[in-house]
């Protein structure tokens, strides 16, 4: 018997609710509203009441209104049919809403239950399976998506009966498994998983190690980041948080990419919408929607939601790791899921913690990065669910709680600079702040060394000195004047310049220059030190500056040019002629 | 709004606050507006069969035994071509005298737009100050407020936008606005003869702070009823968007929440992205754009009010005064329209978008160079060049008052490129000099 409870009070999207039976925290119910069913989640137990946190407005909602509890959590429905879809933070299918307003209590079906779809057994009658195994698969555009023992079921169960190849829809029974006493057990194509709790149907988590390539080379160059890694960008406002989250979903590394507009604009999710369906793929040719799923709950959307939307992300990350799959997750932004859950605690009147945000808020957000990571499967093969969030610090300063909360959770810092956006310099990441803590994983030094480079640690390190010593030699200069410093101070923060336009710099618009191949990051990386590592000779300061200017624009040219096509030849002979204008000749070096 | 007959009337009123009172009733829906001794409230809690009522105009003399009825609505407007050339109070009633208006009625405040729904953002609106048009181009369905210190003329300049775009209706949200500048705007509506397409809804500084939290509301329902309906490009105004959330943290501090930065309610960016994210293009044809107005304590842009405003809207205009020029521009350096890049150079002339960057790359060598002067530096050939050329682009583009059309400002900065520079240092694509550059040239 289902428990029911009557509406005893509200406070804008809090609700209590008397209760004629159990309820479970987290629980989900619906409250009868005119003819709709509002859904909301049970987010304290008091003496009196239970409260609700409603996913929608509450307005005209009256007290004694009917309250139906379902007996379970906040779950997604997983299964094919997930890719290319935008959903909302509740996991409805934005496209099968009709009207151009959303309306209060519709909720709609996520997958397509009328679609046939073409199954193939994996599994053999009698085999021994446990949570997570693959009973067969269905192509879901160009992805083998595997049908899996459900994640709830805990032990070894038999397969007692599979299914033949054959088209089913997602409803239809496909394999019977029967547990160590006998029961059977009916399997489909789709299950439910509670958003709030991790997947964890593999056998470990080692350490990540595999690099993963975004094309972006103030990422991979200076602060690289793994497969099943871990990163943050926190930034003010105006610093190109969005764009730069637009150029990872659109060249990363990955078989899926899970999109978490959380809480922010609109419009921005709408080009997301207009343009993935347009732009291709460079690693498989086919359109970029067809490896994307867009889970949108933007700013003016029911704040609970906005809470929902990113652990729904994150559960449809998990339930294709399961497959074997690499998941790059981007969240935009986290902040405004940490804003939701404050003014749910401020309802609740919970004592607060720094800025009025909950007091759990660092063990929320470090619950919440950890369930990214690179994992072994049961049967050997590997999957990865590799997190990016974006961060929008409260006037830009860096010490607000969920900026800090974040940095002790994820091991990738990229700091956007308000000075670089200013100046123009894009993407605004400043390198010497930002970190990567994959740096120092001895796995991965060594994988990048046998597939990048020997050298290629080696030279990210220099690479981060020279702008470091750019940096300090700047401020010498700025404080004694042009004249008043030796000139190789100039040559210093000149090669540091040459760093800051060829490598850091990176033209998101340009059709070349937006990706950036690991071969040719490498290349040109090799180029830069080259000049880095050499001795000039210059008789006042005011040769370096024009000197340097030329070198930075032949590079350009060569990051604007078909990587080895002839004009990228010949803006490199340029190059070499430059350099030997103003190299230090044998007799001068002694 | 008489009540009606059967109605039931409460007598009790058991507690009253500075902005609330309650009281004992059934069958009360949430924020269901009522009345209290003729003053209007709204239901802002409900525990039990207690009920909490904000007061708009404050408990000054509210007595325990006032008179509540529960009008057995949230707060309405009542919506038709009627609206037109009207002023109205934050509750939606006249105040120019004229007679209520006839039309459906809809709840304000109402439900999101589908994001599926919604298409990209991609026409202009011109407004004729080149420091618009040309550097920070406004597209229908985007959300820009000007970050302005009080000093400056942010509603003279918002009223002459509002009517030199070529929109089909322009809505007016004042809120906390002094009376002088409400009498203002409708001066200039009335004088331009545009009052048919124009609608105001003003809250004056003499009218109680928390009355305005119902203005922009009222303004964006008026606004989608023009343009969901009536499929028309709507122009909504919001100003003082500052005085909006002071009104807001006004009532969360005396509903006794916990404050967060700046004293302002943990809730302040869902509360304004509620308001903003209303502007929208409509796949067909109809469109709401919002152009507010944030005011700034001493240009402090961290302040919890403009912080989160910049999170949420598409970029921000700021007024400068130009002291070369004794002028008010619009600062070329610190605003931004995000969504330009969806018309410039696509619905303008192909070469806006390198002529915009090249003047704003002069305009700031011209800035290097007043920095040299200041520390005592020469000046070299170019560096006055660049102040000659500073000065002349201020006048001539940047200047509000400036009002041309957007091919003229592009032809106007080529000119100057050729009266100051050398096509070498302008440093744009040589076809575009070819095309647009000499052929302007042989023009003067």
């Amino acid at each position: 018997m289902a428990t029911t409870g009557k509406v005893a009070g509200i406070i804008s999207n809090l609700v209590m609710v008397k209760v004629d039976g159990p309820v479970s925290q987290n629980e989900i119910c619906y409250i009868h509203f005119a003819g709709v069913k509002l859904m909301a989640e049970v987010i304290r137990i008091g003496a009196f009441y239970a409260y609700l946190q409603v996913f929608e407005s509450t307005r005209g909602l009256k007290t004694g209104t009917e309250v139906e509890f379902t007996g379970h959590l906040l779950e997604a429905t997983l299964g094919p049919g997930i890719l290319s879809k935008n959903f909302d933070g509740l996991q409805n299918d934005l496209n099968k809403m009709e009207g151009i307003f959303l309306r209060k209590g519709e909720y709609t079906h996520p997958l397509e239950p009328d679609k046939l779809w073409d199954f193939k057994p994996l599994a053999k009658k009698g085999e021994t399976v446990v949570a997570g195994s693959w009973l067969g698969e269905v192509a879901e555009n160009w992805i083998p998506h595997k049908i899996m023992v459900p994640f709830i079921l805990d032990g070894r169960y038999k397969v007692s009966k599979i299914n033949s190849e054959g088209s089913y829809k997602i409803d239809d029974t496909i394999a019977l498994l029967k547990d160590g006493k006998g029961e059977e057990y009916r399997v489909t194509m789709v299950q439910k998983w509670p958003i709030k709790i991790p997947i964890k149907a593999y056998r470990e988590k080692p350490r990540p190690f595999n690099f993963m390539e975004t094309g972006i080379r103030v990422i991979d160059c200076i602060n690289p980041i793994v497969e099943g890694g871990t990163g943050f960008i926190p930034g003010p406002f105006g610093t190109g948080k969005t764009v730069l989250q637009h150029a990872l979903s659109k060249q990363a590394e990955a078989d899926m990419i899970v999109v978490a507009a959380c809480g922010e604009r609109a419009n921005e999710v709408v080009e997301l919408f207009s343009e993935f369906p347009e732009l291709d793929d460079p690693r498989t040719g086919r359109k970029l929607m067809e490896r994307t799923t867009i889970i949108a709950n933007t700013s003016n959307m029911p704040v609970a939601a906005r809470e929902a939307s990113v652990y729904t992300a994150m559960t449809i990350a998990e339930y294709y790791r399961q497959m074997g799959l690499k998941i790059l997750l981007l969240a935009d932004s986290t902040s405004r899921w940490a804003q939701a859950l404050r003014e749910m605690s401020n309802r609740m009147e919970e004592l607060p913690g720094p800025d009025a945000f909950p007091m759990d808020l660092p063990a929320i957000i470090s619950n919440f990065y950890a369930r990214a990571g690179y994992v072994r499967l049961h049967n050997g093969k590997t999957g990865s669910v590799t997190f990016i969030g974006t961060v929008s610090p409260a006037g830009g300063n860096l010490k607000e709680p969920v900026t800090e909360a974040t940095k002790k959770a994820a091991r990738c810092f990229y700091s956007l600079s308000q000075n670089r956006a200013d100046s123009k310099r894009y993407p605004a990441i400043d390198a010497v702040d930002s970190y990567s803590k994959y740096l120092e994983y001895p796995e991965f030094i060594e994988f990048v060394s046998q597939s990048i480079g020997s050298n290629w640690i080696d030279q990210i390190l220099e690479v981060k000195n020279i702008l470091i010593r750019g940096n300090e030699a700047y401020e010498q200069i700025n404080i004694l004047g042009d004249d008043g410093v030796p000139i190789h101070y100039h040559e210093i923060f000149w090669k540091s310049e040459v760093i800051d336009f060829v490598i850091l710099q990176q033209d998101a618009f340009d059709n070349i220059d937006a990706s950036t191949p690991i071969p040719r990051q490498k290349y040109m990386m090799d180029k830069v030190l080259e000049v880095c590592n050499t001795a000039f000779t210059f008789n006042k300061f005011e040769e370096v500056n024009p000197y340097f200017k030329r070198i930075i624009n032949v590079f350009k040219q060569m990051n604007y040019s078909e990587f080895q096509s002839e004009p990228f030849r010949n803006y490199e002979e340029e190059l070499k002629s430059i350099i030997n204008e103003k190299r230090k000749t044998e007799e001068q070096a002694v | 709004m008489e009540p009606i007959a059967f109605q039931k009337i409460y007598t009790r009123v058991s507690q009253v606050t500075k902005a609330t009172c309650s009281l004992h009733a059934t069958g009360v829906g949430n924020e269901e507006m009522a009345q209290v001794n003729d003053r209007l409230a709204q239901v802002v809690k409900i525990e039990g069969d207690l009920v909490t009522l904000q007061i708009f105009s404050g408990t000054e003399g509210i007595p325990t035994n006032s008179e509540v009825i529960f009008l057995g609505h949230a707060p309405q407007l009542s919506v038709s071509e009627e609206l037109c050339g009207r002023f109205f109070n934050a509750y939606g009633q006249p105040i120019d005298g004229g007679p209520e208006v006839e039309g459906q009625l809809v709840e304000i405040g109402g439900p999101s737009v589908n994001p599926v729904r919604r298409k990209q953002p991609s026409e202009l609106i011109a407004t004729g100050i080149a420091g618009i048009d040309l550097n920070n181009t406004i597209v229908t369905g985007q959300k820009i407020p000007f970050f302005a210190d009080p000093d400056q003329p942010y509603n003279q300049v918002m009223a002459m936008v509002a009517l030199r775009a070529q929109a089909d209706k322009i809505i007016l949200g004042g809120m906390g606005i002094s009376n002088d500048d409400y009498l203002f705007f409708k001066n200039v509506f009335e004088n331009a003869g545009a009052t048919d397409r124009i609608i105001s809804f003003v809250n004056t500084t003499e009218a109680p702070p928390v009355e305005r939290l119902l203005v922009p509301d009222m303004a964006l329902t008026a606004a989608e009823y023009f343009a969901v309906e009536k499929k028309q490009k709507v122009l909504v105004l919001l100003t003082d968007m500052t005085l909006y959330a002071d009104a807001l943290s006004i009532v969360s501090n005396r509903m006794d929440q916990i404050p967060s930065k700046d004293s302002m309610p943990g809730s302040l960016y869902s509360d304004l992205a509620k308001l903003y994210e209303k502007a929208v293009q409509f796949p067909d044809g109809g469109s709401i754009t919002i152009i507010a107005v944030t005011t700034l304590s001493g240009g402090d842009i961290t302040h919890a009010i403009p912080d989160n405003t910049g999170y949420i809207t598409e970029g921000q205009l700021f007024l400068r005064k130009d002291t070369d020029i004794g002028k008010v521009i619009v600062d070329p350096f610190r605003s931004l329209s995000r969504l330009r890049q969806l018309v410039i150079g696509k619905k303008t002339r192909e070469d806006h978008p390198q002529v915009m960057n090249t003047a704003v790359r002069l305009y700031a060598d011209a800035a290097n160079a007043k920095t040299k002067i200041e520390n005592g530096f020469d000046l070299t050939d170019y560096d006055k060049r660049t102040m000659s050329f500073a000065r002349e682009y201020s006048e001539k583009l940047l200047a509000i008052d400036i009002n041309i059309e957007i091919d003229t400002m592009i032809d106007t900065a080529w000119k100057l490129f050729g009266k100051y520079f050398s096509y070498a240092e302008i440093g744009i694509k040589a076809e575009l000099v070819e095309k647009y550059g000499t052929i302007n040239q042989h023009k003067n």
